[in-house]
């Protein structure tokens, strides 16, 4: 075989048809280096084969031969339920879970975590939420099961004449079961809690597989032909209910998903940008244009699943935005068909004063106005030298006072996040066993309390993780500037693992939330913007909120309300929330805890926070819009919508 | 209509209070000294230790809020902004507190001395001290006592020492500053001074403000002050001054801290101190200033017996609570928060409203004992009554008083009769037993000019009716509609309703009622009134019961005072008020007129020397547009709409029929 096989996906697809080769980093040698995806392969081994195609599936690298029918592409989507968890977050190989010795361990291989024992995640998890490993959640079946019960789910309804249409353009669609439910939710708790409990609300009759963006084109044109609604579905990370189909829709909805549209189609080293299908997903994104030599760097942290056109729909940050900037400053030029056409701009130019920005309407439109097919998106050598760090404050008040100088003296590091103490101790229930990594932190502290950080105390310090990127020298130099800030607030460093440990475990707290779901803990984030001044009053009155809800809910157990500063700006912070709680006893958990984090919205927003900083409205905070944008503003909004849409084909029902 | 969380269940007797506990019983079996010295560590707000007063000014003088002000001051005056910053730091100087655990424990001392030999008891619920304590470590508190005596914030922080509770910082009049060595006793007791007027002085007004916004903030100490703003004379509540309650309310509405918790307590007293002072200063001999020597010569009062004090800690109520579906804090978003702005409407009204329900509330929990009955009663029978009846109509009055939700400290065990002689034997100087039967004690002890006798029976009423003004606030509503039914002539629901609606307006300013609360008065009455089986409300009507005309009567006759008064002061305007004479010269010309009316036998109502009742007609007459204030110079003149007035008064002699468009004229 020429390709190993290493997912999923291969095996699959292998039982049926010619080996196909799959997989990032051994394809890489076997072929010349080339930027775009589109990578045309000669294999001998094949004949008939001429030539493949090197595509990004889910955040996995695939190789098919071009000459596969496009069946075999979506004979591959169809089972992405293969690679991900269909009612969970994330790949389906990597899991948290206690085993026989009550150890918390997280399985697979693809996560420096992977196969590591976290001896302390269990105290923690029992204490912070009194829990037990005794009180698992009833056993939905589901939950458990690798593949959803396809019987309960409802018949699609299908307009035969938009289907029969749709089949004389060749492009692939799909009915089944699993495509179907795998694309009517995004990640919301309520979201997934359904989900594991066998239970499908209303979900889109079809899926259908553009592979570009006359493929879309055609969708467009055809769904307003035959009046059926499309929601454009891209990985499918949303946390707004976003993606969620409007219960009441009568007419055929369509999902229109991006993922074959996903190719980088040219680079232009000239004027640094790249010109991208909407489909790609961030890590695809990242890991091509690395191997030119170049990034994005735009890391949200769903990177591995999110999509750039998702990215643009919900105006999404990333991590490293102090030095790429926001999706927002990122984009150069954006193509998307709408009802009433496709829009872009004429012209590349760096920037232009010609009346209100169009792509301010696309970005943030939430899949409502119509499909984003293609990007140009701005691109930088690759960093010559990144470096982590972290430091250790000894109280919130300290570290947000710090960033606040930081962000004055615009001096931010690529990344900079502040924890608070719940967030700290938490980072420490993650330390895994034995690593080379993952020095230990919690018993060098133990030394630290005796020497450098005599007078913390350990129930208030909080730390920052830090992440520098650039070339050396400078790395260095700034690397002491915001040390010495630091210090003048009381801050000391506390060495380079405990921030690159911080950045990783981004990536699989996701996961952790399932683990909290077998034990009937159920929890989410939130997030919002907000002036400096009022960031510490802020923080303390939503997590006092959530607090006091939960009691006055009758939530029987203190719930853990945490929160971060995620990014600095100039006049302001972004403030990210994560807030879980243990049900058992109440009857109606996720009812609950949507009051809860209703309340909490409402305390952010009369604390002069945003609606929100990156995760976008959806239908879960559009209740709010109104107020957060004026009357007038909705009505400016509407306006473009009649016009862009006036059937509303793009009927999500997302912001307004 | 109002959100109900902070309305007294339907049912007022229903009413659950704590028990109390006697404070001063332990001080008179163990040692005051080492009461005094005893190791002192309160609780405090979520662990964070108070500040030194010193770092508190520098904050205040630091804040964005005075800076702002003082550079705003300087832009617009064209002084310099430090000569101005050193006239804030001036300001804070003689207003900051030095609190003091060494004076607080010379006050421990002196204090136990003095109550014990004045008091027979102090008692307190306890359960309110937990909650209280349960409070001080969660929120920023606000303490709110009722203010009958210059006692009172000695007793609070001298309570709060006891249960081993955070001291407060207490807002106290720059009059105390006048006794030189008290004033400053009280500055390191916890006393900090203001102004009682500043009004234009907008940097006085940012360093007051930023100074006590600062302690809230930090959970520095519990604050407090007196909603009433100044010693009621009358023992009935003041209507509510709203100054400070917006400063303290200010750090929630911007978010500077989760919630605030407004404690009311109620302090109630057997006997005040100033009894025989008040009377007089109601009657216009002038009230001594505040100096020391005056306190001094107090001291004779030490030997007297005062009875007991209930000091009552009301349940905190929850600012947050309070003020959810009624403010919208995003309105602060827009404006950097140090930037002083006038409150909304909507925040006023709000603040408004919540005074009124925490005086209500201090007035609901405010211990009566059965001489405030008897004083009552003995009030509306000038010439005497029989002990026998007495006995007899105390008893009865005290049922209808707990089914309307009194207070009442009168233990089952104790007989009526035996309430009623120690309610006499208490207040000697008051009332006059005399072959089974008991009278106000209204002949002078020494007879002058008929004036004088005048003054002095006046004295003695208006003595007496601060004792029946306590349970005023029980029967206030009842009595309103038994007004209304009475003036309505008729029996027509809409006809009372609209008499009860113009009753509750003219007493606005006398009694508390919250403005804009009418439909729901009319109701607890008609709810109160039916309980008692005292009338019938039906669809479209509400009758008196046979039954009820006793209460009914006993109730209008219980407020007659006041309606008389009100009636004087539209007589006088009509009569003999000059054209635009001035407002500085109103009381003493109503009094004299008045007096003559007493003297000629018109008028038989002493209650109407009073110049709280006087004062507070003229506010509302002020309020209903019948008088308006000139300002002509200096000179704050009156001018009369005489037709009106005399309507005013008509109406309220129930000389007028109900005519809708009469009231709406008024
Ligand atoms: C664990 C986790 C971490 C996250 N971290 C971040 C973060 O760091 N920063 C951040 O910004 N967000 C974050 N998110 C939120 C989410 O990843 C972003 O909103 C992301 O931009 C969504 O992209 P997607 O491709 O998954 O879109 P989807 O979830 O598929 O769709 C989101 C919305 O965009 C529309 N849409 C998708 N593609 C298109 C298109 N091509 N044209 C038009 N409309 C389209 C959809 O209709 C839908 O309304 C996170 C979410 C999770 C679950």
């Amino acid at each position: 075989m020429l390709f190993p096989c290493l997912c999923g996906l291969g095996s699959l697809v292998s039982s049926q048809t010619p080996k196909p080769c799959c997989l990032g980093s051994p394809i890489v040698c076997e072929r010349q280096r080339v930027c775009s995806t589109d990578v045309w392969l000669s294999d001998p081994q094949y004949p008939g084969a001429e030539a493949m195609v090197l595509t990004a599936i889910r955040g996995e690298l695939v190789v098919i031969p071009v000459e596969w029918s496009w069946l075999t592409l979506s004979r591959v989507l169809f089972s992405r339920q293969e690679v991900m968890k269909w009612n969970g977050w994330g790949y389906s190989d990597s899991r948290f879970l206690f085993n026989k010795k009550g150890q918390a361990e997280f399985t697979g291989r693809r996560y420096r975590l992977s196969g590591m024992v976290l001896p302390s995640l269990k105290d923690w998890f029992e204490s912070t939420f009194g829990a037990s490993l005794q009180h698992k959640s009833p056993a939905t079946v589901s939950s458990m099961c690798a593949t959803l019960n396809a019987s309960a789910v409802p018949f699609p309804s299908l307009n035969e004449a938009f289907l029969q249409d749709l089949k004389s353009t060749g492009i692939p669609f799909s009915h089944e079961a699993e495509d179907r439910v795998f694309r009517a939710h995004g990640h919301c708790l309520h979201e997934i809690f359904a989900l594991r409990e066998g239970k499908f609300g209303r979900v889109p009759d079809l899926v259908v597989w553009p592979n570009c963006h006359e493929d879309v084109v055609k969708t467009v044109d055809l769904a307003c032909r035959h009046n059926v609604c499309l929601i454009p579905y891209g990985g499918g990370t949303s946390v707004s209910s976003a993606l969620e189909c409007p219960p009441d829709e009568t007419r055929c909805i369509v999902s229109l998903d991006t993922s074959q549209m996903s190719r980088i189609l040219w680079i232009d080293e000239k004027n640094l940008t790249a010109h991208v299908e909407a489909g790609i997903v961030g890590q695809d994104l990242e890991r091509l244009l690395n191997e030119s030599g170049y990034c994005t760097g735009h890391e949200p942290d769903s990177m591995e699943f999110s999509s750039l056109g998702g990215w643009v729909a919900t105006r999404a940050s990333g991590m490293k935005k102090n030095v790429y900037g926001n999706i927002e400053d990122l984009v150069v030029h954006i193509k998307m068909v709408c009802p009433r056409g496709v829009v872009e701009k004429s012209c590349q130019g760096p920037r232009v004063s010609i009346g209100p920005d169009i792509h301010h309407f696309i970005m943030g439109s939430e899949g409502t106005l119509g499909v984003v097919t293609e990007v140009t998106i701005k691109i930088r050598p690759m960093p010559e030298y990144q470096k982590y760090g972290s430091v250790v404050f000894p109280n919130f008040e300290q570290g947000v006072a710090c960033l606040r100088e930081v962000a004055k003296q615009r001096c931010a590091p690529a990344s900079i996040r502040l924890m608070d103490n719940a967030q700290f101790q938490f980072g420490h229930a993650l330390k895994p066993q034995v690593s080379s990594i993952f020095t230990s932190f919690l018993d060098g502290l133990k030394k630290f309390y005796i020497t450098k950080f005599k007078g913390f105390d350990p129930h208030h310090l909080c730390v920052a993780t830090l992440l520098f990127e650039g070339d050396r020298e400078r790395v260095l130099q700034h690397e002491k500037q915001v040390y010495d800030i630091a210090a003048k607030f009381g801050g000391l460093a506390a060495g380079e693992d405990n921030g690159q440990r911080g950045y990783m475990l981004t990536f699989v707290i996701a996961y952790l939330r399932d683990l909290g779901m077998d034990y009937y803990v159920i929890g989410e984030s939130f997030e919002t913007s907000v002036p400096w001044d009022r960031v510490l009053d802020l923080c303390r009155n939503v997590k006092e909120r959530i607090v006091r809800e939960c009691r006055e809910r009758g939530v029987q157990f203190p719930p853990l309300a945490t929160c971060r500063v995620t990014q600095t700006y100039d006049a302001g912070a972004c403030v990210y929330f994560y807030f879980a709680f243990n049900y058992r006893g109440l009857a109606d958990p996720v009812n609950i805890y949507g009051r809860v984090e209703h309340a909490a919205r409402e305390e952010i927003l009369a604390n002069g926070g945003s609606l929100s900083h990156h995760h976008g409205v959806g239908k879960l905070r559009k209740h709010w819009m109104p107020e957060s944008i004026s009357d007038v503003g909705i009505g400016m909004l509407k306006s473009v919508k009649e016009y862009v849409d006036p059937d509303n084909i793009f009927g999500s029902r997302n912001l307004l | 209509m109002a959100s109900n969380t902070l309305y007294s269940p339907r049912d007022p007797a229903l009413k659950k209070r704590d028990d109390f506990e006697d404070i001063l019983e332990e001080r008179r079996s163990s040692s005051d000294l080492r009461y005094a010295l005893r190791c002192y560590v309160p609780v405090v707000y979520k662990g964070i230790a108070p500040c030194k007063p010193g770092v508190l000014k520098t904050a205040v003088l630091q804040s964005d809020r005075l800076r702002h002000v003082v550079a705003e001051m300087s832009k617009e005056t064209g002084e310099s902004a430090d000569v101005i910053r050193e006239e804030a730091s001036g300001i804070l100087e003689e207003m900051a507190h030095r609190l003091r655990l060494g004076t607080v424990r010379f006050f421990a001392y002196s204090l136990s001395k003095a109550f014990k030999a004045l008091f027979q008891r102090v008692r307190v619920n306890e359960d309110g001290i937990q909650r209280l304590q349960q409070s001080i470590q969660e929120h920023p508190v606000v303490l709110l006592p009722s203010h009958r005596s210059y006692m009172d914030f000695l007793i609070m922080s001298y309570i709060l020492y006891t249960y081993d509770l955070s001291l407060p910082v207490i807002a106290a009049g720059m009059d105390f500053l006048g006794m030189k060595i008290v004033g400053e006793m009280l500055r390191m007791s916890g006393a900090f001074f203001i102004r009682r007027s500043f009004g234009g002085d907008k940097l006085y007004w940012a360093v007051f403000s930023e100074y006590v916004k600062t302690m809230l903030r930090n959970g520095y100490a519990p604050i407090e002050f007196f909603l009433e703003g100044t010693r009621s004379r009358t023992c009935k509540s003041l209507t509510p001054k709203l100054g400070l309650l917006n400063i303290v309310m200010e750090p929630f509405f911007k978010g500077e801290v989760f919630d605030v918790s407004l404690v009311p307590i109620s302090i109630s007293y057997e006997r005040v101190l100033e009894e025989a002072l008040y009377a007089r200063e109601l009657l216009g001999v002038p009230k001594p200033k505040e100096s020391t020597s005056g306190l001094l010569k107090a001291r004779k009062i030490l030997s007297e017996d005062y009875g007991s004090i209930h000091v009552y800690f009301g349940h905190p109520v929850s600012l947050r609570s309070l003020a959810q579906g009624r403010i919208n804090r995003s309105q602060y978003n827009l404006l950097p928060r140090h930037i002083p702005r006038r409150p909304s409407q909507e925040t006023q009204a709000f603040v408004n409203e919540t005074a009124y329900r925490l005086v209500r509330l201090q007035e609901e929990n405010m211990v009566l004992r059965p001489w405030v009955l008897v004083a009552a009663l003995l009030l509306q029978n000038p010439d005497g009554v029989d002990m026998e009846r007495l006995v007899e109509q105390t008893s009865w009055l005290r049922g209808l008083a707990v089914s309307f939700g009194a207070f009442l400290d009168w233990p089952d065990y104790v007989s009526a009769s035996k309430a009623v002689a120690s309610s006499l034997a208490l207040h000697t100087g008051l009332v006059r037993t005399e072959g089974g039967r008991a009278q106000l004690a209204m002949e002078p002890k020494e007879p002058g000019s008929p004036e004088e006798d005048l003054f002095d029976r006046a004295a003695s009423v208006l003595s007496c009716a601060s004792y029946r003004n306590q349970i005023l606030h029980v029967f206030l509503r009842p009595a309103l509609l038994g007004m209304a039914m009475q003036m309505a002539e008729a029996s027509r629901k809409d006809d009372i309703y609209s008499c009860f609606s113009f009753l509750r307006d003219v007493f606005s300013n006398e009694f508390i009622l919250c403005p804009g609360g009418t439909v729901q008065d009319f109701d607890e009455a008609c709810y109160m009134l039916t309980k008692c089986a005292a009338v019938h409300v039906q669809k479209q009507e509400v009758v008196a019961t046979e039954k009820g005309q006793r209460i009914l009567s006993f109730l209008t006759s219980l407020f007659q005072p006041f309606l008389k008064g009100y009636q004087v002061v539209c007589r006088f305007l009509c009569e003999d008020a000059p054209e635009g004479f001035p407002e500085s010269e109103y009381v003493a010309a109503v009094r004299s007129f008045a007096v003559k009316r007493i003297l000629s036998g018109e008028l038989t109502c002493y209650e109407a020397l009073s110049s709280d009742v006087q004062k507070n007609a003229l506010a509302a007459l002020l309020r209903m547009k019948v008088v308006r204030k000139l300002k002509v110079g200096d000179q704050v003149t009156l001018r009369v709409n005489k037709v009106a007035a005399n309507t005013l008064e008509n109406k309220l002699g129930g000389r007028v029929s109900t005519q809708k468009a009469l009231l709406a004229r008024l």
